[in-house]
């Protein structure tokens, strides 16, 4: 049995469905799901074609962790839970702009739901439009390069520590590079009762411009400049980081991508660079992620 | 058993006899009593294996009944006005997947400017959006109603969501006595639901897929024909419950006097008691006057309207919403109904945010028309005079 494929549309070297499947199969398919409207739902729900191998439900854009919470309670209730996990899959625009408010509510309430973020910083489906998790110096449709802005002005909203405030038992980052570590915090997250939030950096291959190839160099390169630190957290508590051993500059990371091609050119690229780069110095040190 | 109580609890009562699985809700005037009423029972364990949970808002609320819902539960949420328009994406969603959620309006108005008081704007807003409405005059009708919602939303024919509408204030907050139901009485009515499917690994479907243009529309064909069928299944029930509990609310609609009218006046709701009051008095003057009082919305029952009224030769529509730049929601229905008739055409709005309707007011009103002093169309109310700062 897949639990997710054949038939899916999404692009060569898309990094959602190597999230999504990893996650899947680390569930062993024993789970609900629950998606917000997006890039995944669009390539893999369309009627008569879906790709789903589990129980699976898209509602809108800013409910599912609601929707998911339905669930959860309708498991309980009907008592099914050794059903299955239930499971979120929403993209970082559904996650921590327009859902942020269905998202905290789960949260608040500590519903027994895996809440997985496909972190592809910014708006994919609806064509790169920028949201709370595009990074700085981004170039979107909605932060467009022009004589003025260098791309997204402000910085990556800190979803994780937002998770972490709201004191669910378990939170982490994953990335689409590391599908052992990816798939270890998923079975770690099915054991645990209660709200769990892992953020997946998953790049996109259109709205970042890079190669179908690149799509795990570029996630690599993210955790490798600490621009995507990687990290765990259990009731609260810091426990576990991915070191990096030679951490690299930030400009590694930006200049196979055409999102952040600019940054090289532009009169106040350099400024921005350097911030990216203060934001990467920072990560490193508050997760002390150089060996 | 009868017992004198608020029009809150002649629903929270209900629904308990119905036993949902899951309740979600978020506080808003003059709803909030019922789900204060039901999170009390659920604190006191009287729900049963329900689970009740208050949201971090009306959009979560609904979002999470869509959840439970397609997971096989039971649903069941109440609110008015601001919350019901706050959950109109999901409650429209819902009708297109088909998902048998029951809740109770307790009808509103909707700001700007914010009003906390009755009138009926907040649930033509959702006119369109696939559930089923209905609205009550008294509190044992919306006592009855509930089960009578449940039955009809889960029927394999229909499986779409039904809104119970009920006057803020006028009913919500109104003592009254009430004959309690008694759960046996709700469970020879309303069987468990059994959903024809629904989320689970044994079976694992897709819920909620997007449909392409060669897609699209039968389904709304579908969603549609839900609608028509659920007519019949909705009189059944309305005879069903008639027959086991002795109380006997009517049809679609409920026509006094109207065969012989040359005058009949239409109304939905609370306000229809008193306009009852006014016609019969009238017609123990001698006036040829009638009632047809309106109670499914949702499907509208155009047949049963225009039977009602093909002998009036006046038509006068108590409004409690503007469709705003066109005229009265319900006096639109009517006409529509009646195409190819040609009675005269009034249309009042009356009591917008709560505004007390005297008795007078229903009386000046009436003999207006009845006498010919008004032109036809579209009127509001008492309004006092005012001038607009925006012109
Ligand atoms: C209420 C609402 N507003 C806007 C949209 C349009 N819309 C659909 S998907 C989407 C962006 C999705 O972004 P994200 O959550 O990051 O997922 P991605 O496609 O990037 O994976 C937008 C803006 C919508 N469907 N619903
Ligand atoms: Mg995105």
């Amino acid at each position: 049995m897949n639990y997710f494929g054949p038939g899916h549309g999404a692009c060569p070297g898309c990094g959602l469905t190597i999230a999504t499947r990893n996650v899947l199969e680390a569930l062993e398919g024993k789970c609900f799901v629950a998606n917000s409207t997006g890039c995944l739902e669009i390539v893999s729900s369309q009627y008569e074609r879906s790709a789903w191998g589990v129980p699976y439900i898209h509602s809108l854009f800013e409910n599912a962790g609601a929707v998911a919470a339905g669930i959860d309670l309708a498991l309980k209730a009907l008592k099914r839970k050794g059903e299955g996990k239930v499971v979120v899959f929403a993209g970082d625009g559904a996650t921590a702009d327009i859902g942020i408010g269905t998202l905290s509510g789960m949260f608040d309430r500590n519903h027994d739901v895996i809440y997985i973020c496909l972190d592809n910083e910014a708006y994919q489906n609806t064509g790169n439009q920028q949201s709370g998790l595009t990074p700085l110096g981004s170039n979107t449709t909605t932060t467009p390069v022009g004589e003025l802005f260098p791309g997204k002005m402000g910085r990556k909203k800190d979803m994780v520590s937002i998770a972490v405030a709201h004191g669910i038992p378990y939170v982490a980052t994953a990335s689409v590079a590391f599908h052992a570590d990816l798939r270890r915090k998923v079975k770690k997250a099915a054991e645990i009762e209660g709200a769990k939030y892992i953020q997946i950096h998953s790049p996109c291959v259109t709205g970042w411009g890079i190669d179908g190839k690149q799509t795990i160099l570029s996630a690599k390169l993210a955790y490798e400049t600490a621009l995507y630190p990687i990290v765990e957290y259990e009731n609260g508590e810091l426990t576990r980081v991915r070191k990096i051993k030679e951490r690299k500059p930030v400009e590694e990371y930006l200049k196979i991508q055409r999102r952040f091609r600019h940054l090289f050119k532009h009169p106040k690229g350099k400024e921005i660079i350097s911030m990216l780069q203060k934001i990467a110095d920072e990560n490193a040190a508050k997760f002390n992620l150089d060996v | 058993m009868e017992k004198v109580v608020r029009g809150f609890y002649s629903i929270a009562h209900s629904v308990k006899l119905c036993k949902p699985n899951v309740i979600a809700a978020y506080p808003i005037t003059p709803q909030t009593e019922i789900v204060e009423n039901l999170a009390e029972m659920y604190a006191n364990g009287e729900l049963g294996d329900c689970e009740y949970v208050t949201a971090e808002s009306e959009f979560g609320a609904a979002s999470i009944l869509v959840g439970a819902s397609a997971a096989g539960a039971r649903t069941f949420t109440a609110t008015c006005s601001q919350g019901l328009i706050l959950m109109s994406e999901v409650l429209i969603n819902a009708a297109g997947m088909r998902l048998p959620i029951v809740l109770v309006n307790t009808n509103r108005a909707l700001s700007a400017p914010l009003s906390i008081w009755n009138d009926h704007q907040d649930s033509m807003v959702l006119r369109d959006g696939g559930l089923m409405q209905i609205h009550v005059e008294t509190n044992q009708e919306a006592h009855d109603m509930v089960p009578v919602a449940f039955k009809v939303a889960e029927d394999h024919k229909v499986m779409l969501p039904f809104m119970i509408n009920m006057d803020g204030y006028k009913l919500t907050h109104a003592y009254e006595p009430i004959d309690l139901l008694e759960q046996e009485m709700v469970d020879t009515f309303l069987p468990p639901y059994n959903p024809p499917v629904y989320m689970t690994t044994k079976d694992p479907l897709t819920f909620g897929s997007y449909a392409p243009p060669q897609y699209y529309a039968e389904f709304r064909v579908a969603l549609q024909n839900a609608m028509e069928r659920a007519r019949k299944v909705l009189e059944k029930a309305y005879k069903e419950w008639a027959e086991i509990t002795g109380r006997d609310w009517g049809g679609h609609i409920v026509a006094e006097g109207v065969e012989d009218a040359d005058l009949v006046a239409i109304s939905m709701g609370s306000l229809t008691g008193m306009v009852r009051d006014v016609i019969s008095e009238l017609r123990n003057q001698g006036k040829k006057v009638g009632l047809l009082k309106i109670r499914t919305f949702r499907p509208f029952p155009a047949k049963e309207v225009r039977g009602a009224l093909k002998d009036a030769e006046k038509i006068l529509v108590f409004e409690r919403a503007v469709s705003f730049g066109h005229g009265g929601p319900v006096g639109m229905e009517v006409k529509s109904a009646c195409f190819g008739l040609t009675p005269e055409f009034y249309s009042f709005a009356v009591g917008l945010g709560g505004r007390d309707v005297p008795r007078e007011e229903i009386v000046r009103i009436i003999s207006d028309v009845y006498y010919g002093k008004v032109d036809q169309g579209f009127h509001f109310g008492t309004v006092k005079p005012f001038e607009e700062v925006i012109v």
